[in-house]
């Protein structure tokens, strides 16, 4: 009865709402309380879990990220020894997983962008070739792609010792099955010097395309910018090279004992990945590739010829920019994709972030829930950063509607 | 606004039930109540743990499985395998996912100390060596300067590997993987010159190459490496029967009680052996068992040097001697306190 009295009562002055009946104002109070559960039920997770570690004599904390890792590791792009910490082998996990990724997110671009044209080739041979290669490689899963490619690449590569090397010789190139021997560019005195002169070419590169791009608006006149700076980026480091008086030699490999000892080495591992990491995300690409051409309407082109424009200009003005807006979205997913792939590596025993940091490090410590926290906040960090990047592209390359 | 109500009230549910997952100290009340042991063993390493032809999983390590069912239940049956990786092993021990971890594990202070889990014995006594190729002409570990290795992850083997290179002065190339067969399908395919795990290990995955014959193992023995069986921390009873149900087998064959003979010895009058089969002493109920807890240990699975020579010894392909696994009164480290 009380209640009805209530509800008269507030009918009787319409401008002023029980708080309870004002959407507003609840959906204010769900979603704090739902905060706080959400807040509550983490910090309750993360103390029970503390709580239990320590009841069962689990060790905890970070630590171990000061200790020596005693490990080795077969490929490091950053200094490492077996008396480097566990901070330091989690870096050179993180290094590796993010060098394979971002070749292979390269090359998956490149081929992918390929074969998404060759699908739309009027060559039937060109388009039905890369019909089978886009059905067959998106339809098996990675692991087995990656198994195949790390058997494939072992299996017909002869061992260092049976490629009838002489022992100690120096040799230029060389593929056997502990990697691909290439000469190393050693940098003695003054070879910053050529490091700068390219970023110089670059930095110019660029600034010469917008000056170029101007001046056309403004008058009309073309300037040959690829040619200029390509021309730039070749000459001018060549030229710093010469003036520097050469300050670059380099190391061969040479087999010695078991191995070839020197020179610049990429492991069957790292090959293997990067081999099936770009091909299978390349398939999709090229999917993505073809979707976007597709979506632009053939109106548009033949709009573009209406106007004069030739087929080169035309895609490179109408057509590739709408396809582009098409395209990005699901190409970033693509390249998450890849990144998150690359833990797979743990099967073809490339020392990625998961192999060494949360396979060896995990073990040698026994802190599993701290180590794959972090490794977990790893992969959402490097793939949140991808999405930021290509967010900021899209909306670079986004056509303006007027 | 439904939505949200609903999310709210699942993540609050779902906080009471984290709170409710603390793992149970009682090992033997759930064993149990489910009706057979769960234990972790290998992926695979003949004579130790590994599927035979029929299917079932027999070894050294699958053996001591076996006891621990005998003991419990009075039949060696009662056990289910989680075939475990070197990297996996611990976690499910802790988390209760296995009740006994019995996979070729080495006893190391760190693991003992830090991983709240308890060493319940060693059951066969390891190092860590070294297997190459014949045509490599190499007869000792201090030749292996600037060889690629092939390793497992999660082990000792990959520390004492980095340690015996280190104090050498020599150099080497790890290759590193997760699990057993991708290790040995590496060192099959020539990725690595060297293969380096236990001793033992390297007798059983030469088995499995394309030609065992053209490999061998290298004379030096880098570490020790006590292999045995782990239970979790903070339950003694449990701890207790796995650790006695080893020793019991380990008085078995001091006492000359075989499988073959238990049941004639149930007639001794060696108090020793009455003891063990249960006829004095109320031994069995001091651990949450029955007294003939022992007597159907080895009725089952046998004693400790019938259980060793029916997976690793003279007769079977690995043809592993006894040596350091002899018992201690004929030169060996096998070595049990007394049932009494």
């Amino acid at each position: 009865m009380a209640h009805q009295e209530g509800v008269t009562a507030d009918a009787g002055d319409s401008s002023r709402v029980s708080l309870m009946n004002d959407p507003k104002a609840r959906g204010l109070v769900f979603q704090a309380l739902l905060i706080i559960a959400v807040i509550y039920l983490v910090y309750s997770g993360v103390t029970n879990a503390i709580d239990n570690l320590a009841r069962a004599g689990i060790a905890s904390g970070l630590g171990f990220f000061g200790e020596r890792a005693g490990f080795d590791i077969g490929q490091s792009f950053i200094p490492y020894t077996n008396d480097s910490t566990y901070l330091r082998a989690f870096f050179v996990g993180l290094l590796n997983t993010m060098v394979v990724a971002f070749i292979g997110i390269f090359f998956a671009t490149l081929i992918g962008f390929v074969v998404g044209l060759a699908r739309l080739s009027k060559n039937y041979l060109v388009q039905k070739f890369a019909t089978v290669y886009v059905e067959t490689l998106r339809n098996i899963p990675l692991l087995l792609q990656l198994l195949f490619w790390y058997k494939a690449v072992l299996s017909i590569l002869p061992s260092p010792r049976a490629g009838g090397l002489e022992p100690g010789a120096e040799v230029v190139f060389n593929l056997n099955n502990r990697g691909l021997y290439m000469p190393r560019i050693v940098p003695e005195g003054g070879a910053q010097l050529i490091l700068y002169a390219f970023i110089v070419a670059v930095v110019a590169w660029i600034l010469i395309g917008r000056w170029a791009k101007k001046r056309q608006m403004a008058t009309g006149q073309q300037f040959p910018v690829f040619l200029t700076g390509l021309g730039l980026f070749i000459f001018l480091p060549l030229i710093t090279y010469l003036v520097t008086g050469m300050p670059l030699s380099l190391e061969y490999a040479s087999l010695q004992g078991f191995n070839m000892v020197g020179g610049w080495v990429i492991q069957p591992e790292f090959m293997a990945l990067l081999l099936g990491l770009s091909l299978y995300t390349a398939s999709f690409i090229a999917e993505i590739v073809r979707a976007g051409i597709l979506a632009v309407s053939h109106g548009q082109s033949e709009a573009a010829f209406a106007l004069g424009l030739r087929p080169n200009l035309t895609s490179r003005l109408v057509v590739v920019p709408q396809a582009m807006r098409v395209i990005i979205p699901p190409l970033t997913s693509q390249y998450l994709n890849l990144t998150k792939n690359s833990s797979l590596a743990v099967a073809i025993g490339y020392p990625d972030l998961v192999s060494i940091f949360g396979g060896t490090v995990l073990n040698q410590t026994g802190q599993a829930v701290e180590v794959i926290s972090i490794t977990m906040l790893v992969y959402l960090t490097l793939s949140l950063l991808t999405s930021a990047f290509m967010n900021w592209f899209n909306s670079s390359v986004a056509l303006v509607e007027r | 606004m439904n939505n949200k109500i609903l999310s709210a009230v699942v993540g609050i549910t779902a906080v009471a039930g984290l709170g409710a997952t603390a793992a149970s100290a009682a090992t033997l009340d759930d064993v149990k109540a489910k009706g057979f042991v769960q234990c972790g063993v290998s992926t695979g390493l003949a004579g130790f743990s590994a599927p035979n032809d029929a299917g079932d999983w027999s070894g050294l390590d699958v053996d001591l499985c076996r006891g621990v069912a005998a003991a419990v239940f009075g039949d060696a049956k009662a056990v289910k395998y989680s075939p475990l990786s070197a990297k996996e092993r611990f976690t499910a021990l802790q988390s209760g996912e296995i009740d006994v971890l019995s996979r070729n594990t080495t006893w190391t202070m760190s693991r003992d100390t830090q991983l709240g889990l308890n060493f319940a014995g060693v059951n066969y006594y390891d190092g860590q060596g070294f297997m190459v190729r014949k045509s490599l002409g190499v007869n000792s570990a201090l030749q292996l300067s600037g060889a690629s290795v092939c390793v497992q992850t999660g082990t000792t083997t990959e520390l004492n590997l980095t340690d015996y290179f280190k104090a050498n002065g020599m150099t080497y190339n790890p290759v590193v993987f997760e699990k057993l067969e991708e290790v040995n399908a590496a060192y099959d395919a020539n990725r690595c010159d060297v293969y380096t795990t236990d001793q033992s290990g390297l007798y059983s995955i030469r088995l499995g190459l394309s030609a065992p014959d053209e490999h061998m193992v290298l004379p030096e023995v880098i570490s020790k490496e006590p292999l045995g069986p782990v239970v979790r921390q903070g339950d003694d009873q449990w701890f207790s029967i796995v650790k006695w149900v080893h020793f019991a087998m380990l008085n078995a064959e001091e006492m000359g009680v075989t499988s073959a003979n238990a049941d004639e010895m149930l007639g001794s009058t060696d108090p020793n052996v009455m003891r063990l089969l249960g006829k004095e002493g109320t031994f069995g109920e001091a651990i949450g068992l029955g007294n003939d807890w022992a007597y159907n240990v080895i009725k089952q699975v046998g004693n400790y040097g019938e259980v060793f020579e029916r997976n690793v010894g003279a007769s079977t392909p690995l043809a592993i001697g006894r040596g350091v696994n002899a018992l201690w009164s004929k030169g060996g480290l096998q070595y049990a306190p007394p049932l009494r």
